[in-house]
């Protein structure tokens, strides 16, 4: 009997000890050494890369990336969970977006491409021939000038930020008709490579040797046609604070805004910095000539 | 007489006290009730959850519980001609519904075959082999299944049948080989559940193997294999990761089995990360996982209700 008093009391020691550390570690994160940044897939490899380059260099902060798509990051800033919401797209874009409180900071830009399997024998389409491919008007690859194979589509998720640039910028804002929709732009690449007929897009970072991109109206998709907005389809990386950043999370934006990493990590992972932009976009898609390369 | 009331007393008052076994006795009532109550509270917690965020489709965003069942469009983030959104699930539905079917159909006969092999014609080595086999089968994540499908089943499909590739008969073939170690050690167990007496019994009558297992143990274990096809059936209907992974997720009626199509799961999947919370297409997406739900419950009645049969016969 005594031992097990002996056990219950050293198990109540324990309980209390568990506690109190759990309370002091609660503080300790509350104290701004530690926030999280939600949403954008697309986005997720740089934040991921800039949080572990900016806690390397400052002891004691903890930046926490994670995934979860656009319309994640947009609802869990809005709401407040979090500290940084990660978005392919400007808030207003989102359905469901209703807060006045959010606060812009474009720290990439990126440049979107369509894709096609390396058998289609295309190599270039107009805006119009994008377009008539993706609503089903042409059915065929050889009515745009390619092989004899039917046209297979593989868009991006509803909602998906690539998918809505695409869309407003490829195709004039028409909607895609209904057909495969594939959750990750890896997976888009993958099947378009082996699928005979296929057609998609992605980020500039996911083209490799199994696809093939096309150009668009005789124009190349490179990071050089992006910066002068000769080629239409890109998009800005945001990552969106609920009011005006403060303590860890203010740093670390002015961080990602940095020459430091704008220079470096957002080049060396296939964004675009906004700052090499000759242009600027707005929301409506409005185009501003900008003083050039800084 | 005064010795007496005194023992008298004592022995009150040993029989009053609650004993050190009594006392376990409670305790182990209050641990196990305590438990009991945890699940029950986090079953009712997740299916409040959901239905009222499903519901909320319906009565915040006033879509027709008619529309949602029978449409044919899924666009939640676009209004058609007459104002309403697109959030017809009826194809998601029926391609949930065709591929559960089509996989147990093609599973089901395979699976009895094993147990039968492994419990009447050759229990040694069906206990040796086969057994550690099937249960191996149940132990590999379905993205593995997935990523086989995309990478063999595909391919495969897309040679023999034409096509993409994708769609509801590779789904089919995944899931096939998923539901069948379910299907297969559940029936084993049912077979095994039959008496031994009624094999004796019937061989006894001069009945050759075959006749006996046709004839007396198959029947006698019919509603225990029922059970093991709709448990079968239940995980097919739930399967995300895999199905989303080689049917396409083109949300659109099924016309054959070789051209995209979608399911209750993959349309979740694919779509939860780019809604917003609150929002119409968000809803309906829980709207989509309300239904899922109520199947996987009508799918217990069925075992259930298979399970009070069989115990009447």
């Amino acid at each position: 009997m005594t031992k097990k008093r002996w056990f219950q009391g050293i198990g109540l020691i324990l309980l209390v000890a568990l506690g109190v550390f759990a309370y002091q570690t609660r503080q300790v994160s509350h104290a701004g050494q530690s926030i999280t940044a939600v949403g954008s897939t697309a986005l997720q490899p740089l934040v991921e890369a800039a949080g572990e380059q900016y806690t390397g260099e400052h002891l004691g902060t903890f930046i926490n990336v994670q995934g979860g798509g656009t319309g994640t990051g947009l609802s869990q800033i809005q709401e407040g969970a979090v500290q940084i919401g990660n978005s392919d797209l400007f808030a207003s874009e989102q359905k469901g977006i209703t807060s006045k409180q959010l606060v812009d900071h474009r720290v990439a830009v990126v440049g979107i491409t369509p894709i096609v399997n390396r058998k289609n024998g295309v190599q270039n389409l107009t805006t119009q021939q994008l377009t008539a491919v993706f609503t089903g008007q042409v059915t065929n690859w050889k009515q745009v000038g390619g092989a004899d194979r039917p046209i297979v589509i593989i868009n991006r998720a509803q909602g998906s930020g690539t998918r809505a640039t695409f869309e407003k910028f490829g195709m004039n804002g028409h909607r895609s008709r209904t057909a495969q929709e594939q959750d990750s732009s890896g997976m888009v690449r993958q099947i378009v490579a082996t699928t005979p007929g296929a057609i998609s897009y992605v980020a500039f970072s996911y083209v490799d040797k199994t696809v093939d991109a096309l150009h668009l109206n005789g124009v190349a998709p490179t990071e050089a046609n992006v910066i002068d907005n000769h080629w239409k389809i890109w998009s800005y990386e945001h990552l969106y604070t609920n009011g005006q950043p403060t303590g860890l999370t203010k740093d670390f934006i002015a961080y990602v805004e940095s020459p430091a990493i704008q220079k470096t990590l957002v080049r060396q992972l296939g964004y675009l910095s906004p700052d090499q932009m000759h242009i600027e976009r707005d929301v409506t898609g409005k185009v501003t000539q900008i003083g050039g390369a800084r | 007489m005064k010795e007496q009331s005194t023992s008298v007393a004592s022995l009150e008052r040993q029989l009053k006290k609650h004993s050190k076994a009594a006392k376990l006795e409670v305790w182990g009532r209050v641990v196990s009730f305590s438990a009991l109550v945890l699940i029950v509270a986090v079953v009712v917690a997740i299916i409040g959850f959901v239905a009222s965020k499903g519901i909320a489709t319906f009565t915040t965003n006033h879509v027709s519980l008619w529309d949602f069942l029978t449409g044919k469009n899924w666009n939640p983030g676009i209004k058609d001609a007459h104002g309403k959104p697109e959030v017809g699930a009826l194809s998601m539905i029926v391609g949930s519904f065709l591929i559960t079917i089509l996989s147990a159909l093609i599973a089901t006969p395979f699976a009895i075959g094993t147990a039968v092999f492994m419990n009447e014609i050759s229990p040694n080595r069906g206990a040796k082999i086969l057994r550690p086999v099937t249960e191996l089968l149940v132990g590999i994540p379905s993205v593995v299944y997935g990523f086989i499908g995309l990478s063999v089943v595909v391919p495969f499909t897309r040679s023999v049948f034409g096509g993409s590739g994708f769609g509801i008969l590779s789904g089919t073939f995944v899931l096939f080989v998923m539901v069948l170690p379910t299907v297969t050690s559940m029936s084993a167990d049912a077979l095994r559940a039959v008496p031994r007496f009624y094999r004796e019994a019937s061989l006894a009558l001069g009945a050759t193997q075959w006749q006996t297992i046709y004839k007396v143990v198959l029947r006698a274990a019919t509603p225990g294999l029922m059970t093991a096809v709709v448990f079968g059936m239940a995980r097919a209907f739930g399967e995300a990761l895999a199905v989303q992974m080689v049917i396409g997720n083109a949300a659109l009626m099924p016309h054959s089995l070789v051209d995209p199509a979608a399911t209750l799961t993959s349309v979740l999947t694919t779509g939860i990360g780019n809604t917003v919370m609150g929002s119409l297409q968000n809803n309906a997406l829980w709207s989509l996982a309300l239904v899922l739900l109520l199947m996987s419950l009508v799918f217990n009645l069925i075992v259930r209700l298979i399970g009070r049969k069989g115990r009447l016969q």
